[in-house]
């Protein structure tokens, strides 16, 4: 094992996450904080930590700079980047690298294939995975979205080339929004991610997002089967569940297959996934994206196959070779994990930052509650809103409901407004009980539902 | 003349710009009416407007751009 000083160059609760298997692997940790974050959950737990810069992440939590700096003041060995921040920044993983130390993902080469939709999409077709209908490169006016989606048929997707996570899209029903919308697409996406390239697809109605997880090594790679996140407000999840139960046994063989087999063509290493577009009427997968970090709902797949994930993100970057084999693992049970973030869903999810006064968590047979909160912690209005995630485990779906409407009666945070109203009332709704939805699903369910929440 | 005072309705990080490469929604000395946006609130990554409090002349911005602001700090000063 090559690693024995990891720097966590991340905050909230996915610093907690990586200081734990860290910990549990013998090695020292030290958590990069900006100024804000000095007394922050990560920081109480790490063996040490390190202030990078201002409350603002452009001056912290996203400055290379003073973040290589930091790791090589306190002599670092490797770099766990966590999700968001720079854990897809290729530049980042490459200044780690050229620095002598170990980025705990994929190489900088993978990041930046996947990181550019296009490429990724022609990287799935090259491995045999299916793609949506779409444009078969980057196209850069009107005209050529005009002339694209011609061949296509409407609606259409607008995606920026450079976008993911659901950003920088917008949905065209008649060529007539084109002139109106591409300008504006191409616009946005040059100003969020500084290209302007845009790609199409076609759109598929109450399709649902599936994602398979995946580990490599390079050379080896195994799925961890996947994960169902149908349930999205603008495009960002919410609930999340392992397994899909929608996936009849022989399109979940499929879609498995055809992430180790994008993972291999790739050469992929360290903890990834792939997500798919699942239309259940046609019952056919189409690839949507890679994401080459670990995802924030990775303990449902953790519950359910009983593989600490991130500890295995450790074990491949530092021993470089993966330790389980496909035939290792199984899935027993069903898991929900619900976001619980810094939201009033009674005020259109406003969001909350202030001082948590008292907390009092869920516990008991199947049960974890992954958080960055203490009585007394201090949320600052500069992060994302996500403070912890609820997350529970049970035989089967039905049972996991029930476990999981009583772990939310446990839970008590005080002080700031958050999510964990909505997931009540979605845990009791019928539809959700049925495993009834799709990705258009949550946004009209909130309008009827309003009421519910206030 | 009164002397009003515009305060951010939440905590965050204070703009005077709709995006870097835009000029300013208002800049001292021009008049506003009320209700007009004079900067954006960035929290928890959502952007939100802060309205003018009065129709007036702004006479004095209070706090520098991309400025880390609290609830209810004083941004701008109008004379009404």
């Amino acid at each position: 094992m090559r690693i024995n000083r990891l720097l966590v160059a991340n905050r909230g609760e996915i610093a907690v996450r990586i200081i734990r298997a860290a910990r549990e692997l013998g090695i020292h940790t030290v958590v990069a904080h900006s100024q804000c974050d000095g007394n922050s959950l990560p920081v109480r737990l790490a063996d040490d930590a390190c202030e990078i810069g201002p409350p603002a992440a452009a001056k912290s939590y996203l400055d290379i700079e003073a973040i290589v700096q930091a790791a090589q003041a306190k002599n670092i060995d490797s770099v766990h980047p966590g999700y968001g921040f720079l854990a897809e920044n290729a530049k980042f993983a490459q200044a780690v690298e050229s620095a002598g130390m170990i980025f705990v993902g994929p190489d900088a080469s993978t990041i930046e294939l996947m990181g550019d939709k296009v490429n990724a999409r022609t990287a799935a077709a090259a491995a045999g995975v299916p793609i949506v209908n779409g444009s078969a490169g980057r196209l850069e006016s009107a005209d050529e979205v005009c002339e694209a989606a011609e061949a296509i048929g409407y609606p259409i997707l607008v995606k920026a080339a450079a976008g993911g996570g659901g950003r920088g899209i917008r949905i065209a029903t008649h060529s007539s929004e084109l002139p109106r919308l591409v300008p504006q697409a191409i616009a946005e996406a040059q100003a969020t991610f500084g290209d302007g390239g845009v790609f199409i697809e076609q759109f598929i109605a109450r399709a649902r997002h599936i994602e398979v997880q995946v580990l490599g090594d390079g050379s080896d790679v195994i799925h961890c089967f996947e994960r169902e996140c149908s349930l999205q407000r603008r495009r960002q999840k919410i609930w999340e569940e392992a397994p899909a139960i929608v996936l009849p046994d022989a399109v979940r063989r499929q879609m498995c297959a055809a992430a180790v087999a994008l993972a291999h063509h790739v050469q992929y290493r360290g903890a990834g996934t792939v997500e798919f577009l699942y239309d259940e009427a046609a019952g056919q997968f189409y690839f949507l994206e890679m994401n080459t970090r670990i995802q924030v709902e990775h303990p449902v797949t953790e519950f359910v196959t009983g593989i600490d994930l991130v500890r295995e993100m450790l074990i491949i970057a530092g021993c470089g070779k993966l330790r389980l084999k496909q035939e290792d693992v199984g899935v027993r049970g069903h898991s929900i994990e619900c976001r619980i973030n810094a939201e009033d869903p009674a005020r259109d999810f406003m969001p909350m930052p202030g001082k948590v006064e008292s907390v009092m968590f869920p516990g008991g047979p199947g049960v974890r509650f992954d958080s960055m909160l203490y009585a007394g912690c201090e949320v600052p209005p500069f992060y994302d809103s996500m403070l912890g995630k609820l997350v529970v485990w049970d035989e089967s779906r039905s049972r996991a409901l029930r476990r999981l409407e009583r772990a939310l009666v446990e839970l008590r945070i005080d002080g700031i407004n958050t999510t964990q109203p909505l997931h009540q009332v979605l845990a009791s709704d019928g539809d959700v009980r049925e495993a009834n939805f799709h990705t258009e699903y949550l946004e009209p369910w909130l309008l009827r539902n309003s009421f519910k929440l206030q | 003349m009164a002397t009003k005072i515009v305060y951010s309705p939440l905590p965050g990080i204070f703009y005077r710009r709709p995006a870097p490469d835009e000029p300013p929604y208002v800049r001292e000395n021009d008049t506003c009416a009320e209700g007009d946006v004079i900067g954006l609130i960035e929290v928890m990554k959502s952007f939100h407007e802060v309205n003018s409090v009065a129709s007036g002349k702004v006479s004095k911005f209070l706090v520098e751009n991309e400025a880390t602001v609290i609830a209810g700090q004083p941004l701008v000063e109008l004379e009404a």
